[in-house]
């Protein structure tokens, strides 16, 4: 049978994806984890009396430990599930990369299992983080002798 | 080749283990073993997919009032790479092993050789014996289970769960009859998320040679009954079939649909995996059959042979199906 009309079969019998569901979960679910890392900026900026970068480094470290927590909790994946790209794209989303991927290694010790295993899903982000990183250092250090 | 007919392969003996999605679903009372943890109390995930295939091969040769020394042969298939579960298990039973990898079309596989086997007169007694687990499965084929990843609708859960059967030529309820085995069937689709699309155009070329073969059509079966096509993949075999101007006329069920309440449970598009089929062969249709509510009945496993390093290096998802024939006896208890 030709794969045309299998595709044109498989197409009829798709489920609908309910993508502005999707969309608007995803946007509300990433904005407010925006609204609760400027709210927590904002805290401990004028609450804990950090300067600006202080404040930004330990708004992440909160993020980061919630996300790790709820992954832990197993809560994470069942809200990711309903959130999309809201929870996926922040850091929390990374966060949850590395926790889930080291809670896989465990049972295969902590070398061969935790250690190599943590940075499997969260190694592209690293590496090609680091790599853009040092592409546009490289070009903004040729631009400023233009 | 051909269909083959077997004059006398009886199942002596099945039963089955399941987790904890399983034993809340539809089937879960009809579970000889059923465990309410994911690790069924051992320490690894795979540890407690072993378990589910050991309660299960303990459970069939205690119905079957048979000792491991009876065993002529054991065939072992699971997911996991090497059938690291089939054949760390069967290390403990001391008796000639084939290990046999057909994905999640392993029931029928397993039934088929089985049948082979006894028929053949090479063995007398043959346990078959599958397992999946939604944890091992998903950290091989797909993600670490706690990552927070969308997965979309057409997605299968992989059963946690294990059946095993007892295979002999002496006569019980149940016959094996027929087996088609299924050749690899691959139309270049590629997502692996949607397995049912992938797995149904195998379904039906395994299901159209068996009845050309057997000159046999729908209404010959009280049901035809697929591995695990989920939803999705159901809907399409039944648009291919009425494509090419055969009507299933609702005799086409599916185990992946059977296992779980898709309604009420989170499983997406239904169950899949090694256990699907054999589960709900042994506990739902091998009952309906001894209760005599069915008659004949044809369970094809569908199996997605896919390999994950393949499938990031562009390749497609060759898929295969298996079909067996099952038919109550009449005057067996």
């Amino acid at each position: 049978m030709k794969s045309q009309r299998l595709s044109e079969a498989a197409r009829r019998s798709a489920p609908a994806r309910g993508s502005w569901k999707k969309t608007l979960a995803a946007f509300v679910s990433g904005g407010t984890i925006g609204l609760i890392g400027q709210g927590l900026l904002e805290l401990m900026q004028r609450v804990l009396g950090l300067d600006a970068q202080a404040a930004a480094g330990a708004m992440v470290m909160v993020i980061v430990f919630a996300a790790a927590l709820l992954t832990g909790l197993g809560i994470y994946d069942k809200l990711a599930q309903i959130c999309g790209a809201g929870l996926f794209i922040p850091i929390s989303g990374f966060a949850n990369s590395l926790t889930a991927c080291a809670m896989e290694g465990r049972s295969e010790g902590p070398i061969y299992g935790i250690g190599s295993t943590m940075f499997k899903l969260a190694g592209s982000v690293l590496t090609y983080g680091i790599v853009a990183a040092y592409t546009l250092g490289i070009v903004r250090w040729a631009v400023s002798f233009l | 080749m051909k269909t083959m007919h077997f004059q006398s392969v009886f199942v002596a003996a099945a039963a089955t283990a399941g987790g904890p999605l399983e034993k809340q679903g539809p089937l879960g009372e009809k579970l000889d073993v059923g465990f309410d943890d994911l690790y069924c109390d051992e320490k690894t995930y795979e540890q407690a997919e072993r378990r589910l295939m050991s309660e299960a091969c303990r459970m069939a040769l205690e119905k079957g009032r048979c000792s491991v020394d009876q065993l002529d042969l054991v065939l072992g298939s699971d997911l996991l790479n090497q059938l690291a579960t089939s054949h760390y298990f069967a290390r403990d039973l001391q008796v000639p092993f084939i290990g046999l990898y057909g994905a999640c079309s392993a029931s029928a596989l397993i039934a088929a050789n089985a049948a082979m086997w006894i028929d053949s007169g090479r063995a007398d007694t043959v346990l078959g014996m599958t397992s999946s687990h939604n944890a091992t499965a998903e950290r091989q084929f797909r993600y670490p289970n706690e990552y927070g990843i969308q997965k979309p609708p057409t997605t299968t859960t992989t059963v946690t769960g294990a059946g095993a059967m007892i295979f002999q030529r002496q006569p019980t309820s149940i016959r094996l009859t027929q087996a088609t085995l299924g050749r690899i069937v691959d139309w270049q689709f590629t997502d692996a998320n949607d397995m049912g699309s992938a797995m149904a155009p195998a379904a039906l070329d395994t299901i159209c040679r068996h009845f050309e073969q057997t000159r046999t059509g729908f209404s010959d079966y009280d049901l035809i009954v697929t591995g695990d096509l989920s939803q999705v993949g159901r809907t399409m075999l039944i648009d291919l079939f009425e494509q090419k101007g055969m009507d299933p006329g609702g005799k086409l069920v599916d185990c992946g649909l059977l296992i779980y309440d898709p309604q009420h449970q989170p499983v997406f598009s239904g169950g899949s995996g090694c256990a699907c089929s054999m589960v709900v062969t042994i506990a739902y249709l091998f009952d309906l059959l001894q209760r005599k509510a069915l008659h004949k009945i044809m369970v094809v496993a569908t199996g997605a042979l896919l390999s994950p390093v393949l499938l990031q290096q562009k390749e497609s998802i060759p898929c295969v199906a298996h079909a067996v024939v099952y038919e109550g006896t009449v005057g067996q208890p």
